[in-house]
């Protein structure tokens, strides 16, 4: 009798652990990094992800704000210290640190956004197909364009850059072969993704030239870019996230980087289980880039751009046409 | 050929407009240094002061307010500067070095709590920022061949800091030479135990020499934030307060040379904006990254070559004791 109650006891002990394991199945942290989760860019993209995960499934998101880079290690290891299932890490500059606290933790799960050349067997790396964007705001540029004259500002000079402008000259000759794309690089170092003075002086050379729209992959040196256009009366194109609303009307769409797919995508499918290793690539097809309409540029738009931009979604879509990745061979074909 | 003659105008349109920040502190290093007191805190007074406009005028919509809160936020680091190494005879170097990690910490900690937009204030419309000036018949004059465009583009078009920064160089330029007050305080730079002995206070002279360095670097400061730009982002002086010190280095700490050192760096970096994937006769297109690294290519050239030996003030970087 006394051995039952036992084997009993044992059992019910075992099932409670078993529901209680399925019940605190998943404890998702995530590690802004510099500049906060309202930052009007890439934080608060990731932020609004997060936020619709735990608007659908109720389940509580921890969060940490890095603001020194020396905090990334370490705001890594507490989240898993305080027993996270899953930690997601925001942007290229967390790549280091989450490289050594996914050794360091193997049996939490992580996933980083913007990185790709990492590799550990509990590590999810998403990168995008800026290109595939780029191309869209290309046609819309060219479409803009009464100059058949566009520019380009790139912050840092690096392959990732090259490749927004690699696909953004690609969407503009697909409209207007004969155009001519103007390409200037802010610098050589981190500090050319903060310098909106000469951001504004490139734009400005640029329009001087006869450039009546500019794109910007420049992090805050494009607020230069947007500030010149808008300041001669010239059209801009944002980046990463919807910039439509920094200066209405001069500001002819944006390329959206969706990471909030992302940051949703890594917790779904934490919480249902499926959550693998691996590079994920999130282009037009997964919704992972995309341009941005909304009240502030709808008057710029017009109905012929807006067919022309989504006959080249569908165009991507269905392999018609393939967008050059000037990362595959450091090398623009346009 | 009217073309060409167009793009170099522009360039030397766009050499004003890039010159001015670096104008404006090479003066002010040229009034702290003379005195003898190092100033490297340019760049962290320049960024704090770029901060303080951008967010008076964003939240207050007056430029003017927003350039004397600058002015007065530079002034202040300026006086933290003063107190450290002139009342406190500390090391110059670090106590400037201190206030460009304050400036840097700072703004965007405060950016962010003020505004939530990751450190960025908002972006300035119209009205909020000093606007270009656009002077009398520019646009009448601008048809005249070969003259027209140089009033239409060079001169007309700019706001109204670039005129205060030629200005400051003329005022400098005389208050140093051509003044007793200039005197005096290139005197306190040298030997300032002979300004001493002729019973002028050495301390006040050097806090008046700061507090217009102050003053100077906080136009620099507007200027990026409010007139040349429209809003504050992080770092975004991005070195051009150690330009400025390498261009007053480079005028051998005398205003009008120091002028044409900034126009240099600002020709240079107008040029490296246009000629970049430019497709040039002969050449073909320049590379990127040799016309990026060109600006430091000519200052090293510049530095070994033509500009010979630097003579910094005899006293410079000496904290003045008056009494062992």
């Amino acid at each position: 009798m006394t051995k039952f109650i036992k084997m009993l006891a044992a059992g019910i002990g075992a099932m409670a652990m078993m529901i209680g394991a399925a019940v605190a199945d998943i404890k998702p942290a995530v590690v802004y990094d510099m500049g906060g989760k309202f930052d009007k860019s890439f934080n608060e993209g990731v932020w609004n992800g997060v936020k619709k995960f735990t608007e659908e499934t109720g389940i509580e998101v921890m969060e940490f704000e890095v603001t020194n880079p020396n905090q990334r290690e370490q705001a890594m290891q507490r989240m898993a210290e305080r027993g996270a299932t899953i930690v997601l890490g925001v942007g290229f500059a967390q790549a280091d640190a989450i490289a050594k606290v996914a050794a360091e933790y193997p049996d939490v799960q992580f996933s980083i956004i913007d990185v790709g050349w990492l590799d550990a067997p509990n590590l999810r790396q998403y990168v995008f197909k800026e290109h595939e964007g780029s191309y869209l705001v290309g046609v819309a540029a060219a479409m803009a364009s009464q100059s058949g004259k566009v520019g380009f500002v790139g912050g840092m000079d690096i392959p990732l850059i090259s490749k927004f402008a690699c696909g953004y000259v690609g969407g503009v000759k697909s409209v207007n072969a004969n155009a001519t794309v103007y390409q200037n690089m802010t610098g050589t170092t981190p500090s050319a993704w903060n310098d909106p003075a000469k951001g504004a002086e490139l734009t400005k050379s640029q329009i001087d030239r006869g450039a009546d729209v500019v794109y910007h992959a420049a992090g805050g040196t494009g607020m230069g870019v947007i500030q010149a256009a808008a300041d001669a009366g010239k059209l801009a194109i944002g980046v990463d996230s919807n910039q439509n609303g920094i200066a209405p009307g001069s500001v002819l769409t944006s390329m959206l980087k969706r990471v909030d797919v992302a940051a949703y995508e890594t917790f779904m499918d934490a919480k249902n289980g499926n959550f693998s290793a691996g590079l994920h690539t999130l282009g037009v097809a997964e919704g992972g880039v995309d341009w941005a309409l909304d009240d502030n540029n709808a008057s710029l738009v017009s109905a012929d751009m807006k067919a022309a931009i989504e006959k080249a979604r569908a165009d991507i879509l269905s392999g018609k046409v393939t967008v050059h990745n000037f990362e595959s061979d450091s090398n623009c074909p346009y | 050929m009217e073309g060409l003659w167009l793009q170099f105008l522009l360039t030397i349109d766009a050499t004003l407009r890039v010159a001015t920040p670096l104008i404006l502190c090479a003066m002010a290093g040229i009034f702290s240094e003379r005195s003898g007191i190092i100033d490297i805190s340019l760049e962290g007074k320049m960024l704090m002061s770029a901060f303080a406009a951008a967010s008076v005028a964003a939240v207050t919509g007056q430029p003017w307010l927003a350039l004397l809160v600058a002015i007065g936020v530079s002034v202040f680091l300026s006086l933290i500067h003063g107190f450290a190494c002139i009342t406190h005879r500390g090391n110059q170097v670090v106590s400037g070095l201190a206030i460009n990690i304050l400036a840097s910490g700072l703004t965007v900690t405060l950016g962010i709590a003020f505004f939530a937009q990751g450190g960025q204030t908002p972006f300035l419309k119209g009205d909020q920022r000093f606007s270009p000036i656009t002077l009398p018949f520019a646009d009448t004059l601008r048809d005249i061949p070969f003259l027209g465009p140089i009033y239409a583009e060079v001169i007309s078009g700019h706001n109204i800091i670039v005129w205060i920064a030629l200005l400051a160089v003329v005022v400098t330029s005389l208050v140093m030479m051509r003044t007793r007050f200039g005197l005096r305080l290139r005197a306190v730079g040298e030997k300032p135990e002979a300004v001493d002995t002729a019973g002028i206070s050495v301390v006040l002279m050097r806090y008046q020499a700061v507090l217009i360095a102050g003053v100077l670097c906080g136009i620099a400061g507007a200027y990026l934030s409010i007139a040349h730009g429209a809003g504050f982002v992080r770092e975004m002086t991005a070195g051009k307060g150690y330009i400025a010190l390498a261009a007053m280095i480079f005028g051998n700490w005398r205003p009008l040379q120091a002028l044409y050192a900034c126009l240099m760096f600002g020709f240079l970096d107008a040029v490296a904006a246009r000629v970049q994937g430019l497709e040039l006769p002969l050449i073909g297109e320049v590379s990127s990254d040799l016309i990026l690294a060109l600006p430091y290519v000519l200052t090293v050239i510049f530095l070994a070559g033509f500009i010979g030996r630097a003579t910094p003030p005899a006293s410079i970087g000496v904290p003045y004791v008056k009494e062992r």
